[in-house]
């Protein structure tokens, strides 16, 4: 069946057993590639002949912000899986992934501002695209604030995966009302960026940043799901078995 | 004897009628967010310099705020009430479609607030120095938006009935999600002041309440059979 694979990782021990095996194979290439991306974007990549230095924080701020969305979809997606096929992993991987996105979200607003001051003069200017990762944080915040407040696990899993559905539908209405809203407000903005005309010793680095960044995002969520599982299902007798131990309880029966 | 069975239409009605009924019951309770809107666009002018210029270029800003914010205060009571009597467990068990029995509650937050709002937004609109012929452009963007912001709050309302203590939390859920629907409404009010054409904003807002109405009414229900189970 095709769909075995799928019903395996729906079994908590399984996704433990697996996603331990697999975080290192995503944790050290993560490393390697920022490494790199780092060396190429602060050491290799010419400067900008028009934003000088000041524009190599692109090679921190332009994957954290790609990441804060795709978190977002992955976030949306596992809360959708839990909720279609009331799977508990998935609900795991969508709890662990809120506090993930919410510090990408956070890094690139923060990168952003500090981008802002020697481009715009200002730390925080209405473009279109900071003000939409602004609302995204909110929009995280809000997940975790629901999560937060509902005591039950269960409820607060299914409560807060419908929030990430309507959620997702929202995020690019929101995007592209942000971007509508301020291109009637003003001319077309001075981060006029030229993506097609980028030369490959910036690029080059660019896009190793991007990868590393994934990389790390899923080294990271296959960590917090894990430990997310231990929290969960500490009362299975799996858990005893997966860590070695022998609890009380689990001998018991 | 079988008791006679009430087709969906009719038990819409009756919980149109029950819910405004048990609204006029508490009218002072139903009219604190229309008093709340006015007392918003009047506290504007007090934080300004009152020239009727500077009052125009703020007017929009000072409407749909004070609509956002009058729409969230009653959604709290949305569902909770009935949440807590038992009245949303015996509609979700009638048989009836559930999403259609709370899009008519919807229907009712939007007539306690979204409704009277339109009405009395001439009023407030004057009195930050719309021109008359602004009006109809004005109160079209309010018809629209303010019943997209009922839809889109009753989902936040949903999903926080059965807190105990829920604070801020509907606003930190419901503000985001509202954002495309202020910016559009402020937009077409700017245009409406200024005299030019406010079609596409407007367009854009009732295209987001048609979607909303098309698939709140399944986010809704997921929300609401959460809290109570």
């Amino acid at each position: 069946m095709a769909w075995v694979w799928f019903h395996r990782f729906g079994s908590p021990p399984y996704f433990y057993r697996v996603a331990g095996l697999l975080a290192p194979w995503f944790a050290w290439p993560a490393a390697l590639l920022c490494a790199a991306g780092l060396v190429g974007g602060l050491g290799l990549a010419p400067a900008d002949y028009q934003q000088g230095d000041g524009f190599r924080i692109i090679y921190v701020h332009a994957p954290a912000a790609w990441l804060s969305l795709m978190v977002y979809v992955v976030m949306a997606s596992s809360a959708a899986v839990g909720l279609i096929w009331r799977m508990t992993v998935a609900y795991a991987v969508a709890a662990s992934c809120a506090a993930i996105g919410a510090s990408f979200t956070a890094l690139a607003l923060a990168t952003g501002m500090l981008w802002g001051r020697p481009m715009w003069g200002t730390y925080w200017e209405w473009d279109p695209r900071l003000t939409s990762e602004l609302l995204l944080l909110f929009l995280y915040l809000g997940y975790m604030g629901l999560r937060n407040a509902i005591d039950d696990i269960g409820r607060a899993d299914r409560a807060s995966a419908v929030l990430a559905t309507v959620g997702v539908v929202n995020v690019p209405i929101i995007h592209y009302s942000v971007i509508w809203w301020n291109s009637l407000h003003q001319a077309p903005s001075v981060m006029r960026f030229g993506q097609p005309t980028m030369p490959a010793a910036m690029l080059v680095p660019l896009l190793l940043m991007l990868a590393g960044f994934t990389a790390y995002f899923v080294a990271l969520l296959l960590t917090r799901a894990r430990g997310e599982l231990l929290r969960r299902e500490r009362n299975a007798r799996w858990i005893a078995d997966a860590l070695g131990v022998a609890t009380g309880k689990g001998s018991a029966c | 004897m079988s008791p006679p069975r009430v087709g969906f239409v009719g038990a819409a009605g009756a919980l149109i009628a029950r819910d405004l009924r048990l609204a006029l019951r508490r009218s002072g309770d139903s009219l604190q967010p229309l008093g709340f809107f006015l007392v918003v666009s009047t506290l504007f002018p007090l934080a300004l310099d009152p020239q009727l210029s500077l009052l125009r270029d703020v007017a929009p800003a000072a409407l749909w705020v004070g609509a956002l914010l009058s729409s969230l205060l009653a959604l709290d009571l949305l569902f909770r009430e009935d949440a807590q009597d038992g009245t949303l467990e015996q509609l979700a068990l009638c048989g009836l479609p559930f999403q259609g029995l709370l899009l008519a509650k919807t229907a009712v937050h939007w007539l306690l607030t979204g409704l009277p709002l339109v009405l009395i937004a001439p009023l407030a609109a004057t009195a930050l120095g719309a021109p008359y012929e602004a009006m109809p452009g004005i109160l079209a963007a309010l018809l629209l938006g303010s019943l997209a912001l009922s839809l889109i709050g009753a989902v936040g309302a949903g999903l926080t009935m059965s807190l105990k203590r829920n604070g801020s939390l509907l606003a930190l859920l419901v503000l985001p999600l509202a954002a495309p629907v202020l910016i559009f409404g402020a937009r077409a009010t700017a245009l409406a002041i200024a005299g030019e054409s406010l079609a596409g904003p407007l367009y854009l807002l009732g295209a987001i309440a048609v979607l909303a109405a098309t698939l709140v009414p399944w986010a809704l229900a997921a929300a609401v059979r959460i809290g109570l189970e």
